[in-house]
Order: C-alpha cells, then sequence, then structure tokens
C-alpha cells in the first residue's frame, strides 16, 4: 500500500464544520452566478462520450484563456467541471452552462467549440442542441423546465445538473456533514436511533425492513467490536441507481454511514462494491480520501472521542452477494454463500461481530432525517412508506435513466409523465419492477400507487427500484424465462429447492417458448415455484419464482396459447417459420449461400425454398437478401 | 511446465500485506495481470496465506469475474440484462460468433477475443450494451458490433 502523508486533519471540531459549511455556502452561490460549464461523468454519459467532451472543453477553454479571465471564487474553482449523473442517461452526454441553467444534450467533441463560443461567452442558446420535451414536443432551455425533470421529486438526488460529484467542498455546501456535526455535537446514540426509528425509513435494498429495529439491534447488540457495511453489490438486472447515488453524491452515503457507526458504536465499515462499477468504486474511493483529509473519517472525528475506519471492497461478479449474509461472507474473502438466519448480522455478522448492513439509498436518507427532522422528512412520501426512492426506468420508452419520486406515486404517472409514454409507439401491457425477485404487473394496475405495502399486495415488490416496460410485442413468457435463466446461474448451489428447482423451472419455461409445452407442464410449473418460494434457504431462492408466479397471474392466457401453439406477440421464433415469398424472389442465391445449414435451395430463373425441416431460424437470410423476399410468418 | 518468477504475484500479495481476507481483491488483480487465474498461481498463494488451494478453487470458481482458462486480449462483456435482453442482446451475440467465430465463454485460438455474456452493466438506458477492455458501447446494432471487431483487429495488425 501506499504510504499515507499523515496531515493534521482541517476540521477539529463540530463548531468548525458548521463554520465551514457556511462559508463554502456563500462561495457556492457566488460559483453559480459565474460562466462555467458542468459536464456529467457518470457512467451513462461516459459510456456516450462525455469525458471526450470534458478533455475537450478544458483544452478550449484554456486555449481561449477563459480560466484566467473569469474570475475564481476558490483557488481550485475552475470554469470546467464534472458534475453526477441527472438521471436522464439516455439523452447523454449532457452539458449544463451556468449562470444561464442551459442544459444541452447528445453533445459532441465538434459541438464544443460553439457552445463555448457562443453560450459560455455570448450567454446565447445553440437550438439545434437542447433537449426535446417529448411530453409538450416543445425545445427547453433549461433543465429544470423539462417535464422528466418537473414532475420529479428531488430529495436524495440534490442539486440536479450542477453537484460537483469529486468535490466534498461542493456536498458541505449544500449542507452536507451539518447533520454529522449535529450528531456530534452531543446528540444521544439513543436519540438518533430513535429518529430514525420515528421517520419510518424502510431498507430500499429491496425487503423494506424498519432501518430503526435494525439500528436498534445493532446497538443493544453486546460486544467490543461493531462492523456497519453498506451493501452496494447492486446486481439486479435492469437496475443501478445505487451506483448513480454512489457516483454523483457519494458523501451522502459515506455521512449516513458514520452516523450509523457513530449510534450503534462500531469503529470499522466496509463499503461492498460491485467490480463491474468501476467509476462508482472510484468515487466513493475519493470520496474516502476527502473525508480523512477534514478530519471527517478516521481518528478522533471532529475532534470528539469517535473514531471510524471506513475500506471499500470489491465484489467478484455474484448476484447472491446482494443477500447480507452472503455480502459478509465474500468481505471476509470467502464464496459468497448465504446462511440461515437466525442469528441475524446484527447480532453475529461480520467475523462473529454485531454487524449493520443497509443500502447504499438507505445510508443516504440517514443524513436529511437528521437535518430536516422527522416530521418534515414524513412529509413526502405515504403513510407507511415515508420519503422518497430512486428508480431506473428502461425499456422501449421516450425518456430512460433515474428518476426519484415520493412513494406513493402511481405506475402510470411514472410511464407517462415522467418517461413521456413509448418510444416505439406500441401499447405498454406490462411493467417488471424489481428484478428476478420481482414481479410482472399488467395494466390493469398502473394505477397502483407505487410502496411497499401495495405492491406486496399484488405478489411484486419494490426490490431495488428496477423497473422495465414491456411492450405488447413482447412475450411475457420469454420474460419469466429470460428471468429463471438468470436465477438458475446465479444460484449459489447450497439448497437444493433453489438449485435444482431454478433450474427445472427454467426447462418447463424453455419448452413453453419452443412450442413444446403441455397442460401438465403448466400444473408442474406452478407446484414446482410454491416448492421453491416455500423451502429455499435465502431470499434469492424465495423470491426466485416471482416472475413466473407474477406471469402465470397476471398473463395466464400466453401460457396457454404457447401450448395451444401460437406466441401472441410473435416473439417466439418457434411458433414460426422463414418463407420466401415467390413473387418477390430474384433468385440470386445469395441466401442460399449465406444460410449456414443448407436449408435454402434452387435454380436459376425460379423462386428459391426453404426446406422447414433444415431451418434454424436464425433469420441471416433476411438480413442477406436485397429485395426483402424474405419473411417471418407466424 | 510453465515457469515464473512469481515476482507479480508476490507484489500483488504484499500490497495487500498477506491477508486472507483480501483473497478476492488479490484474484481480481491477478485475473487482470494474466487473463486468467494459473492454476500454479492458485498454489502459489495458497501457500503465502495459508489458505487450502481447494478453497481458493473455490472461491475462483465462484464469482464470474474469475476465469481459469485464458480470456483474450479484447474481453467483449454482453450485457444480458433485462434491458438489453428485450433490445436484443441477443442478436449481437449472434454478430460477434459471425465475426471472430466464438460463442459465450471462448476464446478465439490467437487469443485475440473472448466473449462473456453478464448480468448487467448497469448501462440500460444505453441498451443493448457492450464493454470491451472498460470501454462501454450503447445502443448497439449487430452490424456496428461488427465494425468495432473489424476496427479493433485492424489497429492490433497495425501495430505488429
Amino acid at each position: 500500500m501506499s504510504t499515507v502523508v499523515v496531515n493534521e486533519p482541517i476540521l477539529k471540531s463540530p463548531q468548525e464544520l458548521l463554520d465551514y459549511i457556511e462559508k463554502l455556502k456563500e462561495k457556492r452561490e457566488k460559483k453559480l452566478q459565474k460562466p462555467s460549464v458542468y459536464v456529467c461523468v457518470g457512467t451513462g454519459c461516459t459510456a456516450s462520450g462525455s469525458r471526450k467532451v470534458y478533455a475537450k472543453f478544458v483544452e478550449v477553454v484554456k486555449a481561449k484563456g477563459l480560466d484566467v479571465q473569469i474570475e475564481k471564487v476558490d483557488d481550485d474553482d475552475e470554469p470546467v467541471k464534472k458534475t453526477g449523473c441527472c438521471g436522464l442517461c439516455s439523452l447523454g452526454p449532457l452539458v449544463k452552462i451556468m449562470p444561464y441553467g442551459i442544459t444541452y444534450s447528445h453533445v459532441k467533441v465538434d459541438d464544443v467549440e460553439e457552445i463555448v463560443e457562443k453560450t459560455l461567452i455570448k450567454g446565447e442558446a445553440i437550438e439545434r442542441l437542447l433537449l426535446t420535451d417529448p411530453i409538450t414536443d416543445k425545445k427547453v432551455e433549461r433543465l429544470e423546465d423539462a417535464t422528466f425533470f418537473k414532475n420529479q421529486t428531488f430529495y436524495i438526488m440534490e442539486a440536479v445538473g450542477t453537484s460537483e460529484c469529486e468535490s466534498i467542498e461542493d456536498y458541505m455546501a449544500r449542507g452536507g456533514y451539518s447533520s454529522l456535526a449535529k450528531v456530534l455535537s452531543g446528540m444521544d446514540r439513543l436519540e438518533i436511533i430513535n429518529m430514525v426509528k420515528a421517520s419510518g425509513l424502510r431498507g430500499r435494498g429491496g425487503g423494506g425492513f424498519p432501518t430503526g429495529l435494525k439500528w436498534e439491534a445493532a446497538y443493544k447488540s453486546q460486544g467490543d467490536i461493531k462492523y456497519v457495511v453498506c451493501n452496494a453489490d447492486e446486481g439486479d438486472p435492469g437496475a443501478f441507481m445505487n451506483r448513480t447515488l454512489l457516483e454523483r453524491d457519494p458523501h451522502s452515503v459515506l455521512e449516513g454511514m458514520i452516523i450509523a457507526a457513530y449510534a450503534i458504536g462500531a469503529r470499522k465499515g466496509y463499503a461492498y462494491i460491485r467490480a463491474e462499477y468501476p467509476i462508482a468504486v472510484e468515487m466513493f474511493n475519493k470520496a474516502i480520501e476527502n473525508a480523512k483529509r477534514y478530519g471527517l473519517l478516521g481518528e478522533n472525528i471532529l475532534g470528539t472521542d469517535f473514531s471510524f475506519e471506513l475500506y471499500v471492497k470489491e465484489g467478484a461478479g455474484a448476484f447472491v452477494c446482494g443477500e447480507e449474509t452472503a455480502l459478509l461472507a465474500s468481505i471476509e474473502g470467502k464464496r459468497g454463500v448465504p446462511r440461515p438466519r437466525p442469528p441475524y448480522p446484527a447480532q453475529a455478522g461480520l467475523w462473529g461481530k454485531p454487524t449493520l448492513i443497509n443500502n447504499v439509498e438507505t445510508y443516504a436518507n440517514v443524513p436529511k432525517i437528521i437535518r430536516d427532522g422527522v416530521e418534515n422528512y414524513r412529509k413526502r412520501g405515504v403513510e407507511n412508506s415515508p420519503g422518497t426512492k430512486m428508480f431506473s426506468v428502461t425499456g422501449p420508452l421516450k425518456l430512460t435513466g433515474i428518476i426519484e419520486i415520493q412513494f406513493g406515486t402511481t405506475i402510470r404517472y411514472i410511464l407517462e409523465n415522467i418517461c413521456g409514454g413509448t418510444s416505439n409507439g406500441r401499447k405498454i401491457k406490462a411493467i417488471q419492477i424489481g428484478g428476478p425477485s420481482g414481479a410482472c404487473l399488467p395494466e390493469e394496475l398502473f394505477d397502483l400507487p407505487l410502496d411497499y405495502d401495495s405492491l406486496k399486495s399484488v405478489g411484486a415488490m419494490v426490490g431495488s427500484g428496477g423497473i422495465v416496460a414491456i411492450t405488447d410485442d413482447r412475450c411475457m413468457v420469454e420474460v419469466a424465462r429470460f428471468f429463471l435463466d438468470f436465477t438458475k446461474r446465479e444460484s449459489c448451489g447450497k439448497c437444493v429447492p433453489c438449485r435444482e428447482g431454478t433450474m427445472q423451472a427454467y426447462n418447463i419455461l424453455e419448452k413453453f417458448t419452443q412450442g413444446k409445452a403441455t397442460y401438465e407442464d403448466l400444473e408442474n410449473l406452478e407446484y414446482l415455484s410454491d416448492i421453491i418460494k416455500t423451502a429455499s434457504l435465502c431470499g434469492l431462492g424465495k423470491t426466485a419464482p416471482n416472475p413466473i408466479i407474477s406471469t402465470l397471474k397476471y398473463f395466464r392466457s400466453e401460457y396457454i396459447e404457447h401450448i395451444e401453439g401460437r406466441c401472441p406477440s410473435g416473439m417466439c421464433t418457434a411458433f414460426k417459420k422463414y418463407v420466401i415469398i415467390p413473387e418477390k424472389c430474384k433468385s440470386c442465391s445469395l441466401c442460399a449461400r449465406s444460410c449456414p445449414n443448407g436449408a435454402i435451395s434452387g435454380e436459376r430463373g425460379k423462386p428459391y425454398v426453404i426446406d422447414q425441416g433444415k431451418c434454424i431460424k436464425c433469420g441471416l437470410c433476411v438480413t442477406k437478401c436485397k429485395f426483402g423476399a424474405i419473411e417471418l410468418v407466424g | 511446465m510453465i515457469s515464473r518468477t512469481y515476482s507479480k504475484v508476490e507484489e500483488i500479495l504484499k500490497k495487500y500485506e498477506y491477508k486472507k481476507e483480501m483473497l478476492i481483491k488479490i484474484l481480481l488483480e491477478v485475473q487482470k495481470e494474466y487473463r486468467h487465474i494459473p492454476k500454479d498461481v492458485v498454489y502459489y498463494i495458497g501457500t503465502a496465506l495459508g489458505i487450502p488451494p481447494a478453497k481458493i478453487y473455490g472461491v475462483a470458481t465462484f464469482y464470474a469475474q474469475f476465469s481459469l482458462k485464458p480470456k483474450g486480449e479484447y474481453t467483449i462483456l454482453i450485457c444480458d440484462g433485462t434491458a438489453c435482453h428485450m433490445e436484443g442482446s441477443m442478436s449481437l451475440v449472434k454478430a460477434i460468433e459471425e465475426e471472430v467465430g466464438i460463442k459465450p465463454g471462448e476464446v478465439t485460438p490467437d487469443l485475440k477475443f473472448s466473449l462473456d455474456k453478464v448480468g448487467c452493466l448497469g448501462a440500460c438506458a444505453l441498451a443493448p450494451a457492450m464493454v470491451i477492455n472498460d470501454e462501454v458501447y450503447g445502443k448497439l446494432t449487430p452490424e456496428q458490433v461488427k465494425e468495432i471487431l473489424r476496427k479493433l483487429r485492424e489497429r492490433k495488425e497495425e501495430e505488429q
């Protein structure tokens, strides 16, 4: 390990921190009035090339001497800044120009020169780069004016578009770490725990267990060593809000963890982050270093007798590690295999010591509760599910990405008023919520308010918060097969119902999609789902049949149709065949030459034919045919 | 017989202070260095950390990030998360098979490309997505994938 030069921490008491925050708040106000460029560097925008755009901005601004001309508020105040994800990943790279607030989407390196020239210097908007609001169909200049943003409730996601993700000072300037100062100014441990309990905060990772109760159990557990762990092993396919939060505001999670450590009496903690999220790992490590520099982490935090060390542990690609006992085994460097509970981690967790384990977003809620008070916190959301929740919304919608809403918002509101409805003109027949442990809900339930209890009542769960819109050209049996393919691969293999059950359920589902299923298979599938749900050891197995159970409940007719020899959506190719339309065929032989299985034959001057017995339905011939003479018929 | 000096492995072990709990991180770095977890390195780490090789083998086969067979110089990861699957990730897999002749879990004979399907890269808004050596490509069509692979192969040939 590299040697770290130990410097005196910058802040030595909670009061010093509060004074410092006030100073930074003023500076931030001033900064936002100066010409500056905010480039999103989240994973979504990075994949669309935002880091190259950022580098180009730095280069152009320097070449024009603007970095010197624009008056600096701070020594490290640069006119080009990196900002965290604002959620609108499908329109990336996104760039915001202050103080005008003008926001551009799909920015390319070639646009940079013009943006600097016209917008940064003169404050003029460039029409073609503005984003079009799909709901009003009008161009919007400022991010805040787009319906996508107006219809959300930002609480955990602060300062959308202008948060500086790598800067601890920026977090402080938004009032960050003031909750830690408050806690360390003499708040009683039980008082903090009671606040979390009274806030009604529930675990954002899936189960929705009351967070305050977990804290209380960990507090009451006897032991000289206790641990605080952050579960950032976001493995649900279709979910990336934890990653987004870690990338855009790592300090909010960090502050929540430090407060938790103080409350339960822990001196050491781990953040378990997926190795598939390199940017999140980098951001969080940077956040830890910065917090140490200020004396917010390490020995004698803010001059008190409270000390806390925090380490990042990378996962290595196992979905089951999202289960808390499996995650703890993985931190210890072992196979991530779950174990029966009790004892719960709060009693015996990491290396057998009392361990508090919460999700990323859960921790990020804590500083807000302390800062705003229980009553204010509960103003958002509904009685049994207070607060807000981040969701990742994907699928064929006009706008996709990360959103934040109050609990109690309906599914329809999200799909239509935030994401702007479908992008391909098709009807949305279902949503999949909660990943492989979640369920598929039909259109009839779109007016259901999203909260822990309502979702549970229809057999679904909030899960970590992934919503995938499914249009009517998609097959629900295939959706179930897809999820079982996932869970059967990710089953750790420890208990039989999960290991063998998911495999068998998958085999049956495959029979359906291949057109080989019978009514007996349908019965077996239901019976098997019930066994897996009842008899599996951990959350992965217990919830693995949910995609099957929910599709059987709401889309049973699709299963029946598959038995009867049809796939109503037309997605399962087994029910279809490729045919050559004689009138269009020019007998060029291109298809016959490209067919990998030699299924197409014919002779010059006559239309070619496909031997259905040999055809493997790969569809290659369709892509090769220049005359559109080959079609898939169902 | 492979002859190795193990100086690189030793460097990694030293970095993590020979701690048993750091096994996963150590293996991640070994994987990065050798593009797989060589059998002899398993024994070496086992001896150094005092963990039975069978346990290390257990960990190395449990997590998707590790491979006991060498990966390609370009490791192609096709995201098969929900969103990508729905947007046609399997057609990308097929395109890769057509272009370089490998299926998921395989590597080309010249060790240039290897292909794997992964759970979710979290780039769902850019579905279908692919990652090649840490570079993310989004909203892909099969034709674009072929084009990317062709460019990578040419780049390689130019360098040689």
